[in-house]
């Protein structure tokens, strides 16, 4: 059990991580020094962040220790189309509800992607099922708990 | 007032016809959003908070404690029928679980896995109603020191103690927390890591966090390995019903395995898993047939299921008398308090006696419910999980949407659900546990407001934390939580080289 000598290499993902700890104690740091109302007896609002900082940088630093000694677990490969897939469908539903589409085809959208990077070859049957979907739980929604969703062209109508 | 007299109370606050109605809801739902491969109890908790927003206090705490203990019911079904655990708390059960049904047991592994949590559902929350009121009897008297180092306690125990690298959990617990800084300091109103979003002066929303680490998060880390491991739902066959010779091998497994769950449930430290891996090698020792075990053996579904039920009951514990969430279900929890505006502890006890108590009562009647309902339903439940996975995940991320505009309508909310959802997903790949993330966002502003108010009255003495023995014992045995597993890792290595 030599771990040391027989994985030398340097293990980029832990040195990824490290660098964005890294960054992000940095951030914190940066925006705990930027703040205006730290005037207050006993600790302010910036005696956290300066703490929470400190502790991103000890974690950003031990995961460079980690990278040149045993590193992160190896994960299994990717199916990189499923996840572009699924991405887009969640970039399809946030620019859906950005642009005023509502929450039906909003629904439809992530519905159908969601399917298609699961292994399905009818997206257009699943848009339907997606719209349908979306409509039920519009109607459940308003209807029966109160609850207002993102309106739209088609949520107009009811 | 006794707590018998308050218990019986909050009995008649949660008999009212339309609160039955909630808590038979909360179960339905509860159980079907659980029974979901991949779904597990934080999820479905996550997931179905929003439903609960607009109704009265009392009915949405009562339909809650429903799908609470619904969530848990089908988790294990889940476990059982085809070995996708969807919480590592069900990984016990799905061992021995998932043997069963092989072997054309799936019926009685299903129903020792009801009874049991019914059973140990029942003793853990008499516990729950006989130990609280003692507790917080204690916890008027603990001051803001104490909570500080309850809660940082809480954290290591867990982020660092239970996890395969205590490096990995304090990174997920780092950035929970650092999460948790993100929006208007309370007490003084200066905006924390905000950059100028006005969307995020509120703070980052638990259940977007939740939602997005556990739905999409899984989504989008079983899309990228979909074609490497095909789920297999096992057809149940045979009787549904357990034998006189399952019950003879139940009762004893339920009781020990509850005798497990529920006093570490309780404990500030959480965590379903060592009390359900507790119970599995005891009941690996104790069991008259050796040769089964790991061969589909009714005591290792009998006892972890028990202890998993007993030790969710427990987390309620310290989540009701000292708002402490020790797991990422209890921290969702909370969040829904919240969302109420009720803060759990030892005031609720004595301001909305009727809400807790009643609570209190509902969970008895939910798990009365569970075991009533739902081992009939049983063939309703195994039809779910054979919904075709492609439509399942895309109505997984349908409801997650749905729960993040319900709570928030805004772009930036959704595009906080597709940021926290490939994290998830990264973290998922490179081994880091999720559950410390969405425990240290909402315990962190707890712990920071406690450590501030603490120094207030001490006029800015730290020394404070230590001259209180009780702050002084809970941060020292945080202390030696945190080095522990690096110390015991340093022995193992040194164990591993010697062999």
């Amino acid at each position: 059990m030599n771990q040391d000598v027989t994985r030398s290499r340097v293990d980029w993902p832990a040195l990824v991580v490290a660098a964005l700890l890294l960054i992000a104690a940095a951030l914190v740091f940066y925006d705990a020094r930027s703040q205006t109302i730290v005037s207050t007896y006993g600790l302010g609002p910036t005696a956290m962040p300066y703490l929470v900082s400190t502790v991103l940088a000890i974690l950003g630093l031990s995961h460079v220790v980690v990278a040149f000694r045993e590193g992160l677990p190896k994960p299994e490969a990717v199916d990189s189309n499923a996840i572009l897939w699924l991405a887009g469908g969640l970039i399809g539903l946030i620019a859906c509800i950005g642009l005023g589409g509502g929450f039906i085809i909003a629904t439809a959208i992530v519905f159908s992607c969601t399917a298609r990077s699961f292994g399905r070859q009818a997206l257009a049957i699943d848009f339907g099922i997606g719209t349908v979907l979306g409509l039920s739980i519009f109607l459940l929604f308003s209807k029966l708990l109160q609850l207002t969703l993102p309106s739209g062209p088609l949520e107009n109508l009811f | 007032m006794d707590t018998f007299a308050s218990l019986m109370h909050g009995f008649s606050v949660a008999l009212e016809p339309s609160k039955l109605l909630f808590a038979l809801v909360g179960v339905f739902l509860g159980t079907a959003v659980g029974v979901l491969p991949g779904i597990g109890p934080a999820l479905t908790v996550a997931l179905l908070l929003p439903v609960t927003f607009k109704l009265d206090p009392a009915g949405s705490m009562i339909m809650f404690a429903g799908i609470y203990y619904g969530g848990m019911y089908g988790g294990s079904t889940t476990a059982i029928l085809i070995n996708a655990p969807g919480e590592s708390a069900s990984l016990a059960t799905a061992l021995e679980g998932s043997k069963m049904a092989k072997a054309g047991r799936g019926g009685p592994a299903l129903a020792t896995a009801a009874i049991g949590s019914f059973v140990a559902g029942t003793i853990a929350t008499l516990g729950l109603a006989f130990l609280a009121p003692w507790l917080v009897d204690i916890a008027v008297k603990f001051g803001p020191w104490d909570y500080f180092g309850l809660m940082i306690l809480a954290f290591v125990t867990v982020s660092a103690t239970f996890g395969d690298s205590p490096l990995r959990g304090l990174t997920s617990l780092a950035i929970g927390v650092t999460l948790g800084l993100i929006g208007i300091d309370k007490l003084t109103g200066q905006a924390r890591l905000t950059f100028g979003v006005p969307e995020l002066l509120d703070g980052i929303e638990v259940t977007t966090l939740a939602v997005g680490l556990f739905a999409v998060g899984e989504a989008l880390y079983v899309a990228s390995k979909r074609f490497r491991d095909p789920e297999e739902i096992v057809p149940i066959k045979g009787s549904l019903w357990m034998t006189k010779e399952d019950w003879k091998r139940s009762w004893a497994p339920w009781l020990r395995g509850t005798a497990f769950g529920f006093p570490i449930g309780a404990l500030p430290a959480g965590g379903a898993e060592v009390p359900t891996f507790l119970s599995y090698s005891t009941e690996r020792k104790l069991c008259k047939y050796p040769g089964e075990f790991g061969n589909g053996a009714i005591e290792g579904v009998a006892g972890p299921e028990a202890a998993n039920n007993a030790s969710a009951a427990g987390t309620l514990v310290p989540l009701l008398t000292l708002g402490l969430p020790t797991s990422a279900t209890a921290a969702i929890m909370l969040a829904g308090f919240q969302q109420y505006g009720l803060n759990p502890g030892p005031l609720l006890f004595a301001e909305r006696p009727d809400l807790v108590w009643g609570l209190i009562a509902s969970l008895f009647i939910a798990n009365t419910m569970l075991v009533i309902i739902n081992l009939p339903l049983i063939g309703l439940w195994v039809r779910l999980l054979a919904i075709p996975q492609p439509w399942l995940y895309a109505g997984i991320l349908v409801f997650a949407a749905m729960g993040t505009l319900a709570v928030k309508a805004s772009v930036v909310e959704l595009s906080m659900l597709f940021v926290f959802g490939f994290l998830g997903f990264l973290m998922r790949r490179y081994d880091y546990p999720v559950a410390p993330m969405v425990v240290g966002l909402i315990l962190g502003p707890m712990a920071e407001a406690q450590l501030r108010r603490a120094l207030q009255i001490s006029l800015g003495d730290p020394m404070i934390l230590l001259e209180n023995p009780g702050s002084a014992i809970l941060l020292g045995l945080a202390f030696i939580g945190l080095i522990a597993p690096f110390v015991m890792s340093g022995l193992n290595r040194f164990k591993a080289s010697e062999d």
